[in-house]
């Protein structure tokens, strides 16, 4: 059986994980992901999260991805971050850079087994702030120069790849040579707040050539998180990584209330294993929830099997599907092939789509109109102790 | 050190055969879809 | 683990003791394992799991060959181990173990 093979059918424990701490974020990026901005009253104690550090070390999971909203504005976020490196598990963990002073920066720099990545969406102000808020260009550069003058080497600057920075692969790849940092990139998906600016900020056709063309060309140094496989079909080149979807396989999502998710971008009740409050705790959800285990079964690829870029692209994003109203065994909305379009046209004039399970945004979000409905009205800011379920919404 | 992007998995259509008998693999940490 | 393993670079030798450097850990899978480094943050998977028991073997066995008898590598694939073992030296993934390992 080959190793791929292994992966799709599970493993007793993932190979790493998302993990986010807080649903509370300085900042309120346009897409984010996991629409986060207020705290949630329900999430994980100090206690519970070493439990869950805990279990992770028992399981062998060499390595978690950090991240939320904003992992750093937890009180207790360095003291978890010490004791997960006590603890055998290496963390890696994602921020906007708001907590990272220059002292800050010395202290990690000095510390083993962590790693920092710093997310902008732009290489100048212009473009980033855009969608990430005025002065988080600012905010994160400063991040990146006091990491780099600690001495902290290889830090990694995350990007998502949108319509309006596609042009600008060139300048983040200088922006990381420049702080001995290395560059990611990775695809944006129509999850959380994502779905409501996708139309917008997803890459042309155009532009995914782009991408995929100048991964081919820089792709030594670039990391991907594996993002890009749908692109695979545009060359004979195959992007590295595992290209395959980890999803509730090899990977998965804890949020921060303890809910596990197959994946960061799939936060949505029908991607829910379980809770690691729940008896068992995060084990018994990765090993034997309903959800992991029928991911774990052969995937019908229904009319994607015929292509003959199938096994490149493998049918592309289960998240992205999801949230554009796709079904799960056809085209990925980005198919390269165009395969998703008459698919696509068809969901326009239907039902509403999807939504996220949760939505912790500060203000109201702005939904696209469906069925006549009026878009949503920016409301007042809410309080992070609000916690009222229809704190933001309405 | 910089982490090392993926060599080639063995889903390769073409290499299958080589690949699959290598004994030791190695990937990037980065190398997994669904991780930020 | 308690031996003393050497991060230097030297050749490959199956003559002589290895063992898994200490900033590397090692899970056992279906396929095999998976092995991570975590001063190199450097990912691996072992393929079969006769390896990995040679592997595993190392730390307790004289020399690398010895490691590869008392796993029970036939004959024929010796070459093919050692092959694979000396890259998982040049990785750092093992290393050579000091000749005077007390406990």
């Amino acid at each position: 059986m080959k190793l791929v093979d292994h992966f799709e059918q599970g493993l007793d424990a993932p190979i790493c994980l998302t993990w986010e701490l807080t649903y509370a974020c300085n900042l309120a990026c346009e897409h984010c992901l996991s629409s986060s901005g207020r705290r949630d009253p329900r999430e994980l104690s100090t206690a519970e999260a070493k439990a869950v550090i805990d279990e992770l070390q028992r399981m062998q999971v060499f390595y978690v991805n950090i991240g939320g909203g904003e992992p750093t504005v937890r009180q207790d976020f360095w003291e978890l971050l010490d004791y997960a490196i006590a603890h055998q598990v290496g963390v890696k963990f994602s921020t906007n850079g708001v907590r990272i002073t220059p002292e800050r920066a010395r202290q990690l720099a000095a510390t083993d087994y962590v790693d920092v990545q710093i997310s902008i969406d732009g290489a100048t102000a212009e473009v980033n702030d855009a969608v990430r808020g005025p002065g988080s260009f600012a905010m994160a550069y400063r991040a990146m120069e006091n990491l780099a003058e600690a001495g902290f080497e290889n830090f990694k600057i995350s990007v998502v790849m949108t319509r309006h920075n596609v042009g600008q692969l060139d300048e983040f790849k200088a922006i990381a040579d420049k702080f001995g940092a290395q560059l990611r990139i990775t695809r944006l998906r129509p999850s959380g707040r994502g779905a409501d600016v996708w139309n917008d900020l997803h890459p042309t056709t155009d532009q995914q050539l782009q991408i995929y063309d100048w991964l081919i060309a820089n792709g030594e140094q670039v990391l991907t998180g594996d993002s890009f496989f749908h692109l695979n079909a545009l060359g004979s080149t195959p992007l590295a990584g595992l290209n395959l979807c980890g999803a509730g396989r090899v990977v998965c999502l804890i949020d921060p209330v303890g809910d596990v998710y197959a994946c960061p971008f799939a936060i949505h009740d029908q991607f829910l294993g379980g809770n690691i409050r729940d008896a068992g705790g995060f084990e018994t959800v990765w090993r034997t929830s309903e959800l992991f285990t029928s991911l774990r079964q052969p995937q019908s690829g229904g009319a994607c099997t015929s292509c003959s870029a199938f096994d490149a692209c493998k049918g592309g994003c289960m998240a992205a599907k999801f949230f554009t109203g796709l079904p799960l065994d056809g085209p990925d909305p980005e198919c390269v092939k165009g395969n998703a379009e008459s698919a696509l046209a068809l969901v326009g004039s239907g039902g509403a789509l999807p939504q996220p399970d949760k939505d912790h945004s500060r203000t109201g979000r702005t939904r696209p109109v469906v069925l006549g409905m009026p878009t949503l009205a920016v409301g007042a800011p809410d309080r992070a102790c609000d916690t009222s379920p229809l704190a933001g919404l309405r | 050190m910089s982490e090392r992007t993926a060599h080639r998995t063995v889903v390769d259509t073409d290499d299958t055969a080589i690949e699959e008998d290598l004994l030791v693999e190695d990937v990037s940490i980065d190398g997994m879809c669904g991780v930020y | 683990m308690a031996c003393a393993v050497s991060t230097e670079a030297a050749p490959f030798d199956p003559a002589r003791p290895y063992a898994l450097a200490g900033s590397v850990s090692l899970r056992p899978e279906q396929f095999g394992a998976l092995v991570y480094d975590f001063s190199t943050r450097r990912l691996s998977f072992l393929k079969s799991p006769l390896l990995v028991s040679v592997v595993r073997e190392l730390a307790q066995q004289p020399d690398v060959t010895a490691a590869l008898a008392a796993a029970g590598v036939p004959g024929a694939e010796h070459d093919r181990y050692l092959r694979a073992l000396a890259g998982l030296a040049e990785t750092g993934t093992i290393g050579p173990r000091a000749e005077e390992e007390q406990s």
